[in-house]
């Protein structure tokens, strides 16, 4: 400890014993603030209030110079505890600098393309609540006029999600085709996780594949919200229900897979439960809500109804969502 | 946010009563309680959910992994009072099928 503060503190000291005034403690505060940033222990300062003491006041019972030696000893832990604090917060910040590098090799794990087919306009939004996504969103093409996407929800989150996430990405790599079924992909990707993920953490996964020239879907599911179906001709909606367990769960599970053919105009809403599962004050955002949204703006591009209904849920949630968010519309034009 | 977990077991019988939400907040209290019962041998766990107003993914993974620890050591693992929200979580994710499950008013699933 350098001598300037020990002259320091025996000042301030000897102004408060002598007035005892507000303003002598606000100026104490100060410098215990100035001696925490300094790194000096508990017990160093009271061995240099003892030193002042003894300069300030040489003559006093030993009693009293005993009992600073005793309170000495007594604050060595809390020294050893303040020592602790701060290699944890050492510790956080370097873990938030390997956080920010997580996300951003996700970011460049989860990076997809968009595929350019003939009578389709895709629009897509995926927004993760915290820093990790924990909703994965991936298109195979092979400009063939074939596209496969597949829109997965990991439960759950952060770093472990993440990884889970880099399986089903080399699960479909390793099927490397556009023309992959459903019920394949899914059973597929479903032994992978079932064989590396513990058993609380599973995976939803939607599955479909467009074959352009015909304007078919064919769908599959995994245990995950069912996409939408909006017909123009009749202007409803309706669920693309498929029977399928969620990923990791049995290794014997098997996957329904159905087909639709899209007609102009038509649109097939593919999401996550963060879309769905929206709360407001006033209870649960219903589903109706969300099918009233896309009506609004059904004439519009793909990628401004997506924008739309995130923008209103966004406002109906009070800016916070508690999920990922992901969202993808396909329209037949 | 918070829940009450209620369990208590004897001769292997576990009878849990469950109430409040159940999500990434909450859950980690519900899995850390039933872990204690999991891997018991051939236990029989009946779990009332009819005061659970609301559910997440999370939630369901504390019940998936609880389900199956139980069945690989023998024993069941019944779900009753789930609301129509809450069924249809289970279904959805095909849970329901290979779950015993039983809704809310309901004599079975």
């Amino acid at each position: 400890m350098s001598q300037e503060i020990e002259v320091q503190y025996k000042e301030i000291l000897e102004e408060y014993t002598k007035k005892q005034t507000e303003q002598n403690l606000y100026v104490g505060q100060n410098f215990s603030r100035q001696l925490i940033l300094e790194n000096i222990a508990p017990e160093e300062v009271i061995s240099m209030h003892k030193a002042a003491i003894q300069e300030l006041h040489g003559e006093l019972p030993d009693v009293v110079w005993h009992s600073f030696d005793f309170l000495i000893e007594m604050m060595i832990n809390y020294g050893l505890a303040l020592q602790e604090r701060q290699s944890l917060l050492k510790q956080q910040e370097e873990l938030k600098v390997e956080m920010d590098l997580a996300a951003n090799v996700q970011e460049t794990l989860l990076k997809t393309k968009l595929p350019v087919l003939e009578g389709l306009d895709i629009g897509l939004l995926s927004i993760p609540a915290r820093k990790m996504n924990g909703d994965y969103i991936y298109f195979v093409s092979d400009h063939d006029g074939y596209a496969g996407v597949a829109v997965a929800d990991v439960i759950g989150k952060g770093l472990p999600a993440a990884l889970c996430m880099s399986m089903i990405k080399f699960g479909m790599d390793s099927l490397n085709s556009s023309h992959a079924l459903p019920k394949d992909v899914l059973g597929v990707i479903n032994r992978i996780v079932e064989k590396s993920v513990d058993d609380s953490m599973f995976v939803s996964m939607f599955y479909s594949n467009y074959d352009a020239k015909q304007a078919r879907l064919t769908y599959g599911s995994a245990g995950h919200e069912p996409a939408i179906l909006y017909r123009a001709r009749d202007k409803e909606f309706s669920e693309l229900f498929a029977k399928g367990l969620l990923l990791g769960v049995s290794p014997a599970a098997v996957y329904e897979e159905h087909t639709v053919d899209l007609e102009k105009g038509d649109l097939v809403i593919m999401m996550t439960d963060g879309v769905t599962e929206g709360r407001n004050d006033d209870g649960f955002i219903e589903r109706e809500v969300i099918y009233e949204l896309i009506e609004r703006k059904k004439k519009e591009p793909a990628q401004t109804i997506v924008q739309y209904v995130y923008d209103e849920l966004e406002r109906m949630q009070s800016a916070q969502f508690q999920d990922d968010f992901t969202l993808v519309i396909y329209k037949k034009v | 946010m918070n829940i009450q977990v209620d369990l208590t077991e004897s001769n292997n019988v576990l009878e849990g009563f469950i109430r409040g939400e159940i999500d990434a907040h909450t859950a980690p209290v519900l899995r850390e309680k039933l872990e204690t019962y999991q891997s018991h041998q051939g236990l029989k766990a009946e779990l009332d959910l009819s005061d659970v107003n609301y559910m997440d993914s999370t939630g369901l993974g504390v019940f998936v992994a609880f389900y199956k620890s139980v069945n690989a050591n023998g024993g069941h693992v019944k779900l009753k009072g789930l609301s129509a929200r809450l069924k249809r979580l289970f279904d959805i994710t095909g849970l329901g099928d290979i779950m015993d499950i039983e809704s809310a008013g309901k004599g079975g699933n």
